[in-house]
């Protein structure tokens, strides 16, 4: 491949995706300013893919937050909802929500539509909660989407188990009682062959997912699964179901495929491969990165692109033959996934850990999250019993920077760090 | 009636027979703060099988039909020794506490079943499964109680549960062991409303944690042995010569997974009476007589969704939470209300502001409040209060 093709590809994931996020954002902003209600969605099971069809502005609070955070404002906005009452101790997520909510949509990246209804499933408890803030501030309709998990670690039955089929049947039906709703709401009449189009897209988008994912097992890394995977991530769930999401992963795939034939590495020279399990640290998100690449380290695949893609990296692919089963099949299956990696994640990460020739884990459970961080430290134990994988344990929060200790944070990575480096010396030593 | 062998043989609580109100509401209190669980002990010692249950509702029925003694864990007064290391920083006490007991063999089941009540909550059957070799798994009660379907899932739900506990038993249950079980718990809710009607015209009678340590005890005994109790204890509550003082009636909200220590409750009760309350409302979720006719399983599924109170972990679209918490301060002719929730519980926390200002626009006194079941120091809390109560009695 001609260095020409080289310069025209390399880095342009990252600015499509930035150039997309910003449309996306723009067109939200010009839905305010029209005054539509939008459907509000959250990542682990947005039903993107059925939403499209009645054409309902899609509106994701979780990255609405985040980027309050990213911008450095986040604590404007959780300062403002911890006046109207909500407690320090609750997601922070929410809160720069309902701080949005009170500001009439005004949101570093634009306007906030409004809600004309609020979809979610049960795939993090906060979403229910937080959609009653909505119920309660709009008197939006609010619909559960109510998906049920994995029963216990290793415990997942397939089609024609009476467990999974009970499951399957709910989901199933929800999604019939939801379609209703959402005629009523758009006035817009259901459409089952746009919904074949927009399953047709979200399986492109899953399929580039799940081989973008796989890429990254190249050596060097083609990306960081920390910094430059959340940017995907955003095209991922932001553009679910769209043709301009199918083509951006098409050619991100592209991307990396070049990169991992010619052997070019996102770092210029990647010395640890990391995986990363939890959150992100929103508010110092460049510098939290950083602190790791400072020592070469790379994150080479997280849990969080798994769960926070809805399951995506699944690569689930609809049956576009029959789209409502098939659907109710892929939220199910994608849901569940998502829950499991956050759940239940020890064997994956074990493989992964293998699959990704990682050198440590690091976990970063927050104070916002308690989905993802309650387990995290008994998970972390299972992992090193049954594994020896060097592991580094941190908290800190996704959006609070009064819970972000930078100096504190970076002792703990630069000790391991010398002891992932004195542990490569030491088997250096040994094989000689 | 009881569809268990062992129910009738063994008494799990014996030194709660006999005695007089006072005695007996005092040995509740002990036999809830003992940390060593000695009605789950001699239960074991007879070879009985024990399936441990986290807040906030179970249909226990299964579980006891099976011929297992359904352990409500609530938590424990007890440090987080070994369970802290297995946890992050920011969760709510109970969640520590009832693996602390678990781990410290304390406690020892044979099944352990959570719910995805909070977030915290549906990790806790990935934790004790990563620390304990029996089952442990996550009943998914639904959540979208709306859903025409709800039901019928859920039905299916409790039917793989019960294979669950059957394959923990080795013994299969009969659709006529679960009429018989429904029964012995229809009997005791019933029991329950008896206790709560008195709590509503005669609080005098019966003080808070008086009351609550006389319910709760329920969660660690054979309810066929707690009905025993409970209908000796109504029948000498309602006898009992106590003088009516003047306090405030108040609505005690916060209270449905963590339970605050009982020396809170007695705090509240030195200045209130608390004529209504949500305190492990997982026991009286069901608000009526579940049918002994048709599919058992179907009716239980069938009461959780459509006759059952509220909480802020459900959602239901027919049960605003704020519209029932004050239907429940007008149902108890409640004057104020004492809105808690335990530190770190989210789904409280966040209920919190929505029933504060619901009481605002209703113009009802309230009191806002967060405890912990480990908190030992009330003096602070006694103090506001008591001025709380001093600003309505002479307002």
């Amino acid at each position: 491949m001609s260095s020409t093709a080289t310069a025209s590809l390399v880095g342009r994931g990252n600015a499509d995706g930035a150039r997309l996020f910003k449309e996306w954002f723009s067109e939200l902003t010009g839905a305010a300013e029209e005054n539509r209600n939008a459907a509000y969605v959250f990542v682990m099971g947005s039903l993107a893919e059925l939403l499209r069809c009645f054409d309902l502005p899609i509106v994701f609070p979780e990255i609405n937050s985040l980027q309050t955070a990213v911008r450095h404002v986040a604590h404007e906005y959780l300062s403002e909802a911890e006046d109207f009452g909500y407690s320090p101790d609750i997601c922070g997520y929410v809160k720069a929500d309902v701080a949005t909510q009170l500001r009439g949509g005004a949101h570093p990246m634009g306007k906030i539509p409004k809600p004309g209804i609020a979809v979610y499933t049960n795939a993090c408890n906060t979403y229910i909660k937080w959609a009653e803030i909505w119920e309660r501030m709009y008197g939006c309709p609010i619909v559960t989407i109510d998906v049920p998990g994995s029963r216990a670690a290793g415990l997942r039955p397939g089609p024609g188990d009476p467990d999974y089929e009970n499951d399957l049947r709910y989901v199933r039906v929800q999604l019939d009682e939801l379609i209703p709703r959402l005629e009523a709401v758009s006035g817009v009449e259901f459409d089952i062959d746009r919904l074949r189009e927009t399953l047709d897209h979200a399986n492109t988008m899953a399929r580039g997912w799940s081989r973008v994912l796989e890429l990254n097992q190249a050596r060097p890394a083609v990306f960081n699964a920390l910094t430059d995977g959340t940017i995907y991530l955003g095209v991922s769930n932001c553009l679910r179901g769209t043709a301009q999401g199918a083509r951006y992963f098409d050619d991100l795939v592209e991307e990396m495929e070049h990169k991992a034939r010619e052997g070019i590495g996102t770092m210029s020279e990647e010395l640890y491969r990391l995986l990363f399990v939890g959150v992100p640290c929103y508010p110092i998100f460049r510098r939290f990165g950083e602190l790791f690449s400072e020592w070469g380290g790379n994150f080479v695949n997280s849990t969080y692109l798994w769960f926070a893609s809805g399951g995506a990296n699944e690569g689930f692919q609809y049956d576009l033959e029959r789209p409502l089963d098939s659907l109710a099949e892929g939220l199910l299956s994608g849901v569940r996934d998502a829950m499991d990696s956050m759940f239940f994640q020890t064997d994956a990460l074990l493989g992964m850990f293998q699959d990704f020739s990682a050198d440590g884990v690091v976990y970063h459970p927050i104070k916002s999250c308690r989905t993802v961080s309650t387990g995290l430290a008994d998970q972390r134990r299972e992992t090193m019993s049954r594994a020896d994988v060097p592991s580094l344990f941190i908290e800190s929060d996704m959006m609070d920077r009064r819970v972000v200790s930078e100096a504190q944070l970076k002792n703990r990575i630069d000790a391991f760090f010398e002891g992932l480096a004195a542990r490569r010396v030491q088997t250096a030593a040994r094989s000689t | 009636m009881t569809s268990n062998p062992k129910a009738l043989e063994v008494v799990l609580a014996p030194e709660l027979k006999g005695l007089e109100l006072d005695g007996l509401l005092t040995g509740c209190r002990q036999l809830l703060e003992d940390i060593e669980f000695p009605t789950v002990r001699v239960w074991r010692e007879h070879g009985g099988k024990v399936v441990g249950h986290f807040q906030v509702y179970f249909p226990e029925e299964i579980a006891h039909a099976a011929g297992t003694l359904p352990v409500r864990m609530r938590g424990a007064p007890v440090e987080p020794l070994q369970s802290d290391s297995r946890f992050g920083s920011y969760l709510c006490s109970i969640l520590k506490t009832s693996l602390e007991v678990a781990l410290s063999g304390k406690l020892e089941l044979d099944l352990f079943v959570t719910h995805p009540i909070c977030d915290a909550a549906r990790n806790l059957a990935g934790v004790f499964g990563r620390n304990f070799d029996y089952p442990c798994q996550i009943l998914y009660l639904p959540q979208n109680a709306t859903s025409g379907h709800a039901a019928t899932y859920l039905r299916g739900e409790y039917g793989r549960l019960l294979r669950s506990v059957e394959a923990v038993t080795g013994r299969q249950v009969h659709e006529e062991d679960l009429r018989k079980s429904i029964e012995v718990y229809n009997r005791n809710r019933s029991l329950l409303r008896e206790l709560y009607r008195i709590k509503r015209e005669a609080p005098w009678k019966i003080a808070a944690d008086e009351a609550y340590a006389l319910m709760a005890v329920g969660g660690l005994m054979l309810r066929d042995e707690h009905n025993e109790l409970l209908e000796t204890a109504l029948a000498m509550i309602e006898a009992r010569d106590t003088r009516r003082l003047d306090r405030i009636r108040v609505v005690f909200e916060g209270g449905f997974c963590e339970q605050p220590p009982l020396d809170l409750i007695r705090a509240i009760a030195r200045s209130c009476y608390v004529v209504d309350d949500d305190l492990l409302i997982g026991m009286r979720w069901l608000l009526e007589d579940v049918p002994l006719g048709g599919d058992p399983l179907a009716n239980l599924a069938h009461a959780y969704l459509e006759t059952s109170s509220y909480s802020p972990v459900q959602h239901d679209d027919r049960k605003p939470k704020e519209d029932m918490l004050l239907r429940r301060i007008e149902g108890a002719e409640a004057q104020a209300a004492i809105v808690t929730a335990a530190k770190m519980c989210e789904p409280g926390l966040e209920e919190q502001v929505t029933y504060t200002r619901s009481l605002d626009a209703e113009g009802i006194p309230y009191f806002v409040s967060e405890f912990e079941e480990n908190m030992t120091s009330f003096d602070h809390l006694e103090i506001q209060l008591e001025t709380f109560v001093e600003n309505l009695m002479f307002d």
